[in-house]
Parts: structure tokens; C-alpha cells; sequence
């Protein structure tokens, strides 16, 4: 069974005034567990609108949003409940942090869930280490901190709440290309070894290609395509005329073909190239003499 | 929900009231006041209220948004009703077991009720039709012989301007902020007060700090502009008055005379 799964959800900003925007447009879909979704699409496209009705930030305008099967809107839903089981990290979730210490704002979220004692001590550690916090920060005051480790104390604050699905926006934006992969890398290490599902907001299809094991498109509020990785980038065309890139290593592969060499087609990732090229120059000789 | 919150009730339009000289608005508000506290009669209060209705015909301001602005006056309205109603002694006109409600009372109530809220909605017009920019522009330059004696009016309109431009962008951050927080389980809905106040810790200091960086860029941004207050400054708009502003502020001026008038020759109480 889907662990996240959508009916007709539409959401619309300030209905009945002249501001009037739907942001999501019917949409309906389903999300398996073990899954790590990246989801893209241009600015106002609605994924930020999406995924704030996942965990009950937004109450959808109609339709339905189903975690483990029930209603999160329902008559004796819990919504706080729900936002312990659905974490979601906001875009420059470091803005968030407020305690004086990176210790104590971790504990925040578990904190919340009415946590205690030896137990929550064993979570802030576990996410912690998740996000590559050392003990030696834990006294520091969160506002002492690089832009980097702040925005790891801020995902460890929701992963602390040990959430079945995780929802990131955008968790690499504004960091430098150490700070992105090392962020990825560890967003990668906690759904290999939780197991849950992620969905990975993201500008960058270079990551979603290195990453991710599925990919939404969102083009105009509306889900234009939810496929594997390979296939989404096997639409390069598509996604071009609706202002998204494929990563830059698919473009050059394209090009290459178009020049008449015999490359595959669904390279999307720079090992994946290396190979194929290294392939291409295995038969060199032969290619070179037609 | 922290959208509905509007300040600086601009209602862009093209109007001739709009477009009168801030300046010349700002005065003629003021001269506006006067003239509802020169009145001593409900006839002479009367002819404050048929300038104000006119100006705001020739203003195109819908009439829902002037109700709007007065509505958060109106237990202030009924409290004063009341306290004159019972207060003031004189004829008596109601008795309710031992409260009298004197003639003098309810005519008084009357004319405090009047004068207030056209107090509200005159001075709203002002706002409704001026920009906030134009606003701090003209308060500016209002000021500006207060620069003899030492007193920094550029930088207090400076620091006008800039407040009223972050107004918006502090309420979209603190309604992000409040989202994240959320969505680690903050509970601000729930609790008693103490709770609550509680619960507001996790939204203000992500919000002071947010301020103060937000003011730390904006400073090193207009040093980096060359921007050293207001010696030398020049301006893009020159505020300039044209003959509309001295039109109307004729017709205020009749107005006054006109409610000066009315108190002369019109004996208060006649009415009722």
C-alpha cells in the first residue's frame, strides 16, 4: 500500500478575490516506502504548495491526502500527530533555530512528541550522526555556526522526530558544491538505512539524476510526469520546452549522438559517461575507420 | 492568517484627490480636525460631514473599505456614547430606575459620535490616497525648518520609509518561520496563556535574528550606494504644488468659514 498517496488535491490561494491562484490542480498520486523521490519543476510550479499539504501545513482547498491510508484531514485526525510522522524541512531551515544551544534545538521536535529522558538523548545523538554533527558542537550556540553545519543542526532537528516520510525543500540551496554533496550524501545514508520515504525538492537535476530513484515533474500546478530517473531524463526534449534542463552530462551525450556516434542513450550521471565513454573508446578503432 | 493584517491602507488610484500634493493633504487633514473640533453644533458638525463625503466621492474609495477602517474604532464610538449619555446632567429626557439620561447627554453623545468617526474616516482618506512613500515624503518635507533646531528629519522619514518597506517582508518571514516550527510539532493553538506566550519564544528569535541580519545587508547595501543621510541629497520627485492643491485648499478654508458660521447663528440643542 501507498504510504502517501493523493486524491484530486487541489489547493487555491485567496479564492474569490482577484488574487485568486490555484497553485496545485488536481492532483493525484501515490508514494511507496523505500522510495527517494526528487521532485522538480520551475518557480511557482506549486511543489512548495504540494508538499505543505503532505504534512498538514496547508489544508487543501479539495481532494484528499491519505499517510498510511487515512485521511489526514478526517474528523479525529491528529494533524499534530501527523507532522511527527511527516518531517518537513523548509527551504533555509537554519532560520528555524532559536535555542542556545545546538543540543537543546535538536531536541525541540522529539521534545514535542512528549519524548524524555535517555530516549531523547539517544535521538538528538542518532541525528546527529546523521548529519555529521560532532559532539563538540553540542554546547555551541546554533547562531555561532557556519552557514552549512547550521542548515545540519536544522535537518537533524527533524530527524530527531524520526519522521516515516521525510520531505525536504530544496535542503542544498545557497551551499557550496562540499556543503551540496555532503548534505546529499547524508540524506541518501538516512534513506538507505531507515528505509522510509523521502521526497527531495530540487533545482538541481544533476542531483536528482545522482540521487534520486524517481522523479516528479511538475510543470503549471499539475503533475506532468512520475517515472524512474531514467525514464523522466529520457524526455530531455520535453522537459527543455518547459524551461527545466536535463543534467548538463545528458545534454553533451545528445549532442554527441546527434554528431553520428554510437553512444546510448540515458546517460545522465558522470560516472555512467565515464563508462560509456570509456566503452566507446574500447571500440575505438573500429569507430574511427568507418 | 497573519495576511489579513493590512498597514498603510494604500488604495492605489488615478483621482484627483490622489493626486493632490502630500504636503497639501497632510495640512488639510489637519485643518480637517480642526474644523470638527471648531463645530459646536450637529448642524455645524453637518457641514464637516458633507466636505469629508465629498471628498471621498471625488476619491473613488470603495465605500467597503472605509467601513473597514472604522470598525476597529467602534467600542471605542460606544464607550464615549455611554459615558456622555449618563454623565452629563441637564433635562431629563430616558429614566431607567436611577439613571437619567438628560437631553443635553444624549445631544452631546451624538455630537462626540459624529466627530469621531469622521475624525477616523477624514484621517483615513489621507492614507487611503497617499502612498506610504509620498507619506514620509511629505512629512519630510513638513518638517524640514525643524532641521534649525538640530532635530534629523531625514533620517526619522529615512527610517519611516524603511520601516513601512519591511512591514510585509517580516510578516511573510514570521509566517514561514511559524510554518517550521510547526512542522516540529509547535502547538500554538492550544494552552493557557502562560503556555502560549511559551510558544512564541520559537517564532520571535528566529525573527529578531532574521531583523537584525536583514538590517546588518540593508546598511552595508546603501554604504556600498554612497548613501550619507540627508546633506546634499537631491530628489527624484520634486514635490511641486499646482493650482489643484490651492483649489482645495480654498475649499477648506469656505468649509471652516462655513462651520464657524453655523456656530454663530445656530444655537446648539435646536435640533433635537
Amino acid at each position: 500500500m501507498a504510504i502517501l498517496k493523493t486524491e484530486n488535491l487541489t489547493y487555491t490561494y485567496s479564492p474569490g478575490t482577484p488574487y485568486e491562484h490555484t497553485a496545485v490542480d488536481n492532483v493525484n498520486i501515490e508514494f511507496e516506502k523505500g522510495e527517494l523521490v526528487g521532485i522538480i519543476g520551475h518557480t511557482g510550479s506549486g511543489k512548495s504548495t504540494l508538499i505543505q499539504q503532505f504534512n498538514g501545513l496547508l489544508r487543501p482547498t479539495s481532494g484528499t491526502v491519505f499517510v498510511d491510508g487515512q485521511d489526514i484531514w478526517a474528523k479525529n485526525a491528529k494533524i499534530r500527530e501527523l507532522r511527527f510522522k511527516v518531517g518537513l524541512v523548509f527551504q533555509y531551515p537554519e532560520y528555524q533555530l532559536f535555542e542556545e544551544t545546538v543540543y537543546k534545538d535538536i531536541a525541540f521536535g522529539p521534545k514535542n512528541m512528549g519524548i524524555t529522558g535517555d530516549e531523547l538523548d539517544a535521538r538528538i545523538r542518532e541525528a546527529a550522526a546523521f548529519v555529521g554533527l560532532r559532539e563538540e558542537h553540542f554546547e555551541k550556540s546554533p547562531f555561532e555556526l557556519s552557514g552549512g553545519q547550521k542548515r545540519r543542526v536544522a535537518i537533524a532537528g527533524v530527524l530527531a522526530m524520526r519522521p516515516e516520510i521525510l520531505i525536504l525543500d530544496e535542503p542544498t540551496a545557497g551551499l557550496d558544491p562540499k556543503g551540496r554533496e555532503r548534505i546529499l550524501g547524508q540524506i541518501k545514508d538516512y534513506h538507505k538505512q531507515t528505509g522510509g520515504l523521502v521526497l527531495l525538492v530540487s533545482h538541481s537535476m544533476e542531483d536528482i539524476a545522482r540521487y534520486a530513484t524517481k522523479a516528479l515533474v511538475m510543470n503549471d500546478s499539475k503533475i506532468y510526469m512520475y517515472d524512474t530517473v531514467d525514464n523522466v531524463f529520457a524526455h530531455a526534449q520535453e522537459l527543455r520546452s518547459m524551461g527545466l534542463s536535463a543534467p548538463q552530462i545528458s545534454s553533451v551525450f545528445s549532442l554527441l549522438e546527434q554528431r553520428g556516434l554510437p553512444v546510448s542513450s540515458g546517460i545522465y550521471t558522470v560516472e555512467k559517461a565515464k563508462e560509456e565513454i570509456l566503452k566507446l573508446l574500447a571500440k575505438g578503432g573500429e569507430g574511427n575507420a568507418q | 492568517m497573519l495576511s489579513d493584517i493590512t498597514i498603510g491602507q494604500y488604495f492605489p488610484g488615478r483621482s484627483i484627490i490622489h493626486r493632490l500634493d502630500p504636503r497639501m493633504k497632510i495640512v488639510l487633514t489637519l485643518a480637517f480636525i480642526v474644523m470638527l473640533f471648531l463645530a459646536k453644533s450637529l448642524a455645524a458638525l453637518a457641514v464637516g460631514v458633507v466636505f469629508i463625503v465629498a471628498a471621498y466621492v471625488l476619491s473613488r474609495v470603495p465605500l467597503k473599505m472605509i467601513l473597514k477602517s472604522l470598525k476597529p474604532v467602534i467600542p471605542i464610538v460606544i464607550f464615549t456614547a455611554i459615558l456622555n449619555m449618563f454623565f452629563i446632567e441637564g433635562d431629563p429626557f430616558i429614566i431607567i430606575w436611577k439613571l437619567t439620561i438628560s437631553r443635553e447627554g444624549v445631544y452631546t453623545a451624538a455630537l462626540m459620535v459624529v466627530r469621531i468617526i469622521f475624525l477616523i474616516g477624514g484621517s483615513s482618506l489621507l492614507t487611503y490616497t497617499t502612498s506610504p512613500i509620498m507619506l514620509t515624503d511629505g512629512i519630510e518635507r513638513l518638517m524640514s525648518p525643524l532641521k534649525a533646531i538640530k532635530l534629523p528629519v531625514h533620517e526619522l522619514a529615512m527610517m519611516m520609509t524603511i520601516a513601512l518597506r519591511f512591514i510585509p517582508t517580516l510578516i511573510e518571514e514570521t509566517d514561514k518561520i511559524m510554518s517550521a516550527q510547526k512542522a516540529r510539532g509547535a502547538d500554538m493553538e492550544h494552552g493557557n496563556i502562560l503556555q502560549r506566550a511559551k510558544a512564541l519564544v520559537p517564532i520571535l528569535i528566529p525573527l529578531f535574528v532574521s531583523a537584525f541580519r536583514r538590517a546588518d545587508e540593508l546598511a552595508l547595501a546603501m554604504e556600498c550606494r554612497c548613501y550619507r543621510g540627508g546633506s546634499g541629497r537631491t530628489r527624484m520627485k520634486q514635490l511641486k504644488l499646482a493650482p489643484a492643491d490651492f483649489i482645495a485648499a480654498a475649499i477648506v478654508a469656505v468649509f471652516i468659514a462655513g462651520v464657524v458660521l453655523v456656530n454663530i447663528f445656530v444655537t446648539p440643542l435646536v435640533v433635537l
